[in-house]
């Protein structure tokens, strides 16, 4: 009689199981999908796409439009591919993730540990934003940029993405290390460690995996970013969405759609990467700090 | 190895870098564009080549995305900057609104020179011009009201060029009947605008067309002929797939192309994609004015603006106004682009058939007056209005109201914007 | 860092008694000046444009800003407009779906991937990439997918299902949906990780405790877990009406506002008007309007988040 009711429990749990499994891979389908489309159309010749069936597998597999997108596309007046615009995007991406990150840490530093009168009101200020949609400072942030000399740099590109993630980075700071213990802060004091001691030896070393989330987030945001790459580059600066989007939306040209979709994965790749890798650590991260209570 | 790569990327863009910045001290052009596909860079290579002939070195500012949308917002952004580029690509009225803000140079020293104003044709001046002063070069003309056909249906149904409304819905009927989408069409704004500008005309002659859409005359935006012309399009509803909405005008093309539907409506842009596939005109496609607009042309063209520059850029600026007006380069570029030269005196003998039918018409009707600016391609109207047209042209399109209340409605809009 | 802040120190406690006053003070106002760039910063980039935007809202500015005061004109104007009230719909519809079936979606997937799966290594990431791309590059495939003429339909036509039909996309009433689906599957992901970061956070013991007392599964987590991640359901919430509210290249990418302008936003209609019509004015008076939607649903999150912080 127990075996039996055992029995009918480990089934029960095997249909249970099965059902999990079947809902886990029935959403993985749905968000593969659109990635699907992206690659299998990528690896067709343009007369098979132009027949008009999206879905199918290439009858002729060709990784001609990869490398058309990568080296030989036309972006302007030059047919380089999108290669050159990598260099671009990264020489902007690591100093902006880099600056806003620390600056993040810093500010999340102070409002925690250096607690002030006030102090939550400049949190919330700096909260805000996050939240300002981008198109609206479009331009009056280009006559500051112009008034500071640094339109059309790569600096002042820089310093756009750094302002405009400083909400995100001190959130997640600043949640992060309300959570650390204020006891070893003040045990620090006392035997002499000042303010940037007490951040550096103390507070950094354990700030691994909410840095792991900042540094995703920023790089995704900044990678991603179109809107001030387009407005505030300049010649040899544009940024590679600037170049994807030139590739893909021409106006009155012929759209090569195989070379769009291998461009366009092309230029998604290292914010593909930096999720693939770091997946793990990033809901860890999260855990550690961002929808803690 | 790899980072020893990645330095001397590095250090090249650098050179590359310090280069461009020391020539631009000598002399350089910087041009804001959106030609970025395979053919138009190809032929704004001609440009390039011909300036670096000179000495001139070109700074590529390509910005792609509809009708330069995304071109105009970095545009606006470099002006408040400050930093203006050379040159930019734009489209008629846009080309006004940028003058009244009192940032272009002035050309006529180099126009007289060159005696623009006797070649360019006066309806294109318009737009070159303002207040008396050039402020634009012209490179093309396209016009707008073609009809691109397949020959193979066309000959399989015994069908011939219709050149009358009631001939063409004759021969979409027929098309239709046969078992093939009538009508190749993409259900996006401008696309519905640009049939309703030929249908304006095919319903209510030039004279309508001008009084509605460039004099924006309120009678006439909401009078029977509107309402007539609002049927109509209602009528070609009638003939399109019904997958229509949302389909990039290059994949209605390809429609036609791949002998599944009979005629698309759309701009000599269109041509490039025909002769792409390794069609050749009047044998396997046809190209002739939408049914009942012959004699008459709706244009675009584009224009590149200059803006003002340091008195250092001046030199280099005024070389390039000259190349892109130069016979020579205007011929070898629109045969790449698959629009007309700008300058009625270029030679047309290097344009394929569709290309010289166009140029002859444009002449003709430039002579005698009935050379009109589309209304869809921001030709006829500032922006404001004509995003507002689309607005009540597409919704009409999609059924959202009757024909009737789509006059009104339009007389409204064009109102509210101006 | 710390060096060079500390000789001074020393050297000032050497020097006259006076002057220590000064270092002391300058020590303890240290952490206001690591703030003070950022929030000067941020004062000037996020509010002083806020007011920009504010002030131009007022005046008859077309391609560039201009300062002829037209008072109220714009909004009057704005309100008038069909497209506005459209996009205000459409932003309810789009807005409560999203966040609805996104938060949804990303708790049940969470708690689904927490019963131990052996493959989660492979699936987190498949769940998670969306994020990581931008709708430029993936706009055009679920443009195709959603598409009845090329893409999922056809194919199910072409595997025999005759009879399947799917043109939301092309249907002026059901566009929005299609954005729903299109904005769920690039966000959905993102909140699972956050749940799913929320559950392992739980105490074990808790769980232990409830499981003891003989609660079933479905209660557990009804009655305990649920409750316990309301901070997570918080941050989710902020996080996507955010993006709700600002969605905008993501309706550009698939459907360009239509069929007609069915599927306009608040976001695109901005835009739109400040940029592709040139009437700068219009569009600032409706991002005056979104921003205050913004903070009508921020700022009593920030509420919260303060009083937490003062308890």
């Amino acid at each position: 009689m127990a075996h039996a009711t055992q029995e009918t429990a480990v089934r029960t749990n095997v249909v249970v199981r099965a059902l999990i499994y079947t809902g886990l891979l029935f959403f993985a389908g749905y968000y593969l999908v659109p990635l699907y489309v992206m690659l299998v159309n990528s690896v067709k010749p343009l007369d098979e796409i132009r027949q008009g069936d999206m879905m199918s597998l290439p009858a002729l597999f060709t990784l001609d439009p990869w490398y058309s997108a990568w080296s030989t596309a036309q972006i302007g007046v030059q047919p380089t591919g999108l290669k050159p615009y990598f260099i671009n995007s990264i020489v902007m991406v690591v100093p902006a993730v880099a600056i806003s990150t620390l600056l993040g840490a810093l500010n999340g530093y102070v409002l925690t540990k250096w607690r002030f009168r006030g102090d939550g009101i400049v949190f919330g200020l700096l909260l805000f934003a996050c939240f300002i949609p981008f198109q609206i400072v479009l331009i009056p942030m280009a006559r500051l940029l112009g008034l500071v000399g640094l339109a059309g740099s790569v600096s002042g590109l820089v310093l756009v993405h750094v302002v405009y993630g400083l909400g995100f980075t001190t959130l997640f700071f600043r949640n992060y290390y309300d959570a650390f213990p204020t006891e070893l802060i003040r045990a620090a004091q006392i035997d002499g460690a000042g303010f940037f001691r007490i951040f550096w030896r103390i507070l950094l070393p354990s700030s691994g995996p909410i840095i792991v989330v900042t540094v995703i987030w920023q790089f995704t945001n900044i990678w991603n970013d179109f809107l001030f790459g387009v407005s505030f580059s300049d010649v040899d600066s544009q940024p590679v969405t600037v170049a994807l989007n030139n590739l893909v939306s021409s106006s009155t040209g012929v759209k090569e759609y195989n070379v769009h979709f291998a461009g366009a994965v092309l230029a998604a790749l290292p914010t593909l990467i930096v999720y693939i890798v770091s997946g793990r650590y990033f809901v860890r991260g999260l855990m550690a700090g961002a929808v803690k209570g | 190895m790899k980072v020893s790569k990645l330095l001397s990327t590095s250090a090249l863009v650098a050179g590359v870098a310090l280069f461009s910045a020391t020539a631009a001290a000598a002399e350089s052009v910087e041009v804001l564009h959106w030609w970025t596909s395979g053919g138009e860079a190809a032929a704004l290579n001609v440009l390039k080549e011909d300036l670096e002939k000179q000495g001139v070195n070109w700074q590529d500012m390509p910005v792609a995305g509809g009708g330069g949308e995304q071109a105009m917002t970095a545009l606006r952004a470099r002006v408040t900057a400050g930093n203006p580029p050379t040159a930019v690509q734009m489209l008629g009225f846009d080309i006004t609104d940028w003058a009244k803000q009192g940032v272009v140079a002035d050309l006529n020293d180099l126009a007289a020179k060159e005696s623009w104003e006797k070649v360019v044709p006066p309806a294109l001046q318009a737009f070159s011009k303002y207040e008396g002063k050039w402020v634009a070069a012209p490179v093309n003309v396209h016009s707008t009201n073609w009809v691109w056909a397949n020959k193979k249906i066309f000959d399989e149904l015994g069908l011939k060029q219709p050149t009358s409304w009631d001939e063409l819905i004759a021969a979409l009927d027929k098309i239709k009947g046969a078992g093939y989408t009538a009508v190749a069409h993409g259900g996006q704004p401008w696309q519905e605008a640009t049939i309703f500008d030929a249908v304006v005309v095919a319903t209510g002659g030039p004279e309508f067309y001008k009084k509605a859409f460039i004099d924006l005359d309120q009678s006439a935006l909401n009078s029977d002929t509107m309402v007539q012309a609002f049927d109509r399009m209602a009528k070609l509803r009638t003939y399109v797939d019904d997958n229509f909405s949302g389909r990039d005008w290059n994949l209605a093309s390809a429609m036609v192309i791949e002998g599944k539907a009979g005629v698309q409506f759309m701009g000599d842009w269109a041509k490039g994609e025909f002769l792409n596939a390794g069609k050749v005109p009047e044998k396997d496609f046809l190209c002739f004015r939408f049914p009942g607009t012959q004699g008459t042309v709706t244009f675009n063209s584009d224009q590149f603006v200059m803006f003002k520059v340091g008195e250092d850029r001046k030199a280099a600026q005024e070389k390039l106004a000259s190349a892109i007006m130069n016979p020579s380069f205007q011929v070898a570029f629109n045969k790449i682009k698959g629009s007309v030269p700008a300058r009625t005196d270029a030679e047309g003998s290097g344009l394929d058939a569709c290309g010289q039918k166009g140029m002859k018409e444009l002449a003709e009707a430039s002579q005698n007056g009935t050379l009109f600016g589309s209304m869809a391609h921001g030709h006829a109207a500032p922006a404001a209005v004509k995003v507002a047209t689309y607005d009540v042209i597409t919704a009409h399109f999609n059924g959202e109201m009757d024909s009737k209340t789509a006059a009104e409605e339009l007389a409204n809009a064009v109102a509210g914007a101006q | 860092m710390s060096v060079s802040q500390e000789i001074p120190v020393a050297a000032a406690k050497a020097a006259a008694g006076a002057s220590a006053g000064t270092v002391e003070w300058l020590q303890r106002a240290l952490p206001k000046v690591v703030l003070a760039p950022s929030f000067v910063i941020i004062l000037i980039v996020v509010y002083g444009f806020i007011l920009f935007t504010g002030v131009l809202s007022f005046t008859d500015s077309k391609i560039l800003p201009s300062f002829n005061w037209v008072g109220w004109q714009n909004y009057v104007k704005l309100w008038g407009f069909r497209n506005w009230i459209t996009a205000l719909q459409n932003l309810a519809i789009f807005g409560s779906l999203y966040i609805l079936l996104c938060s949804a979606i990303g708790l049940f997937l969470a708690i689904l991937i927490d019963q131990k799966i052996r493959i989660e290594g492979l699936l987190r990431p498949i769940y998670l990439y969306p994020m990581a791309l931008s709708f430029i590059v993936t706009g055009t495939a679920w443009k195709w997918f959603l598409d009845p003429g090329i893409g999922l339909a056809n194919t199910m036509h072409q595997w025999g299902w005759e009879s399947f039909a799917f043109n939301w996309i092309k249907d002026g009433k059901m566009a929005i949906y299609c954005i729903v689906i299109a904005a769920i599957w690039q966000s959905s992901g993102f909140v699972m990780a956050m749940f799913l970061a929320g559950l392992r956070g739980i105490d074990n013991e808790i769980v232990k405790a409830a499981q003891i007392d003989g609660a079933s599964n479905f209660n557990l987590y009804r009655r305990i877990i649920i409750p316990i991640l309301r901070p997570a359901f918080l941050s989710v919430f902020v996080v996507l009406a955010h993006l709700a509210i600002k969605s905008y290249d993501l309706v550009i990418a698939l459907t360009g506002g239509g069929p007609g302008r069915a599927t306009e936003l608040p976001a695109t209609f901005m835009y739109s008007y400040t940029f592709t019509r040139n009437e700068m004015g219009i569009g600032a008076s409706s991002a005056v309007i979104m921003l205050m939607m913004i903070a009508s649903v921020i700022v009593p999150y920030l509420y919260s988040e303060l009083r937490r912080g003062k308890r």
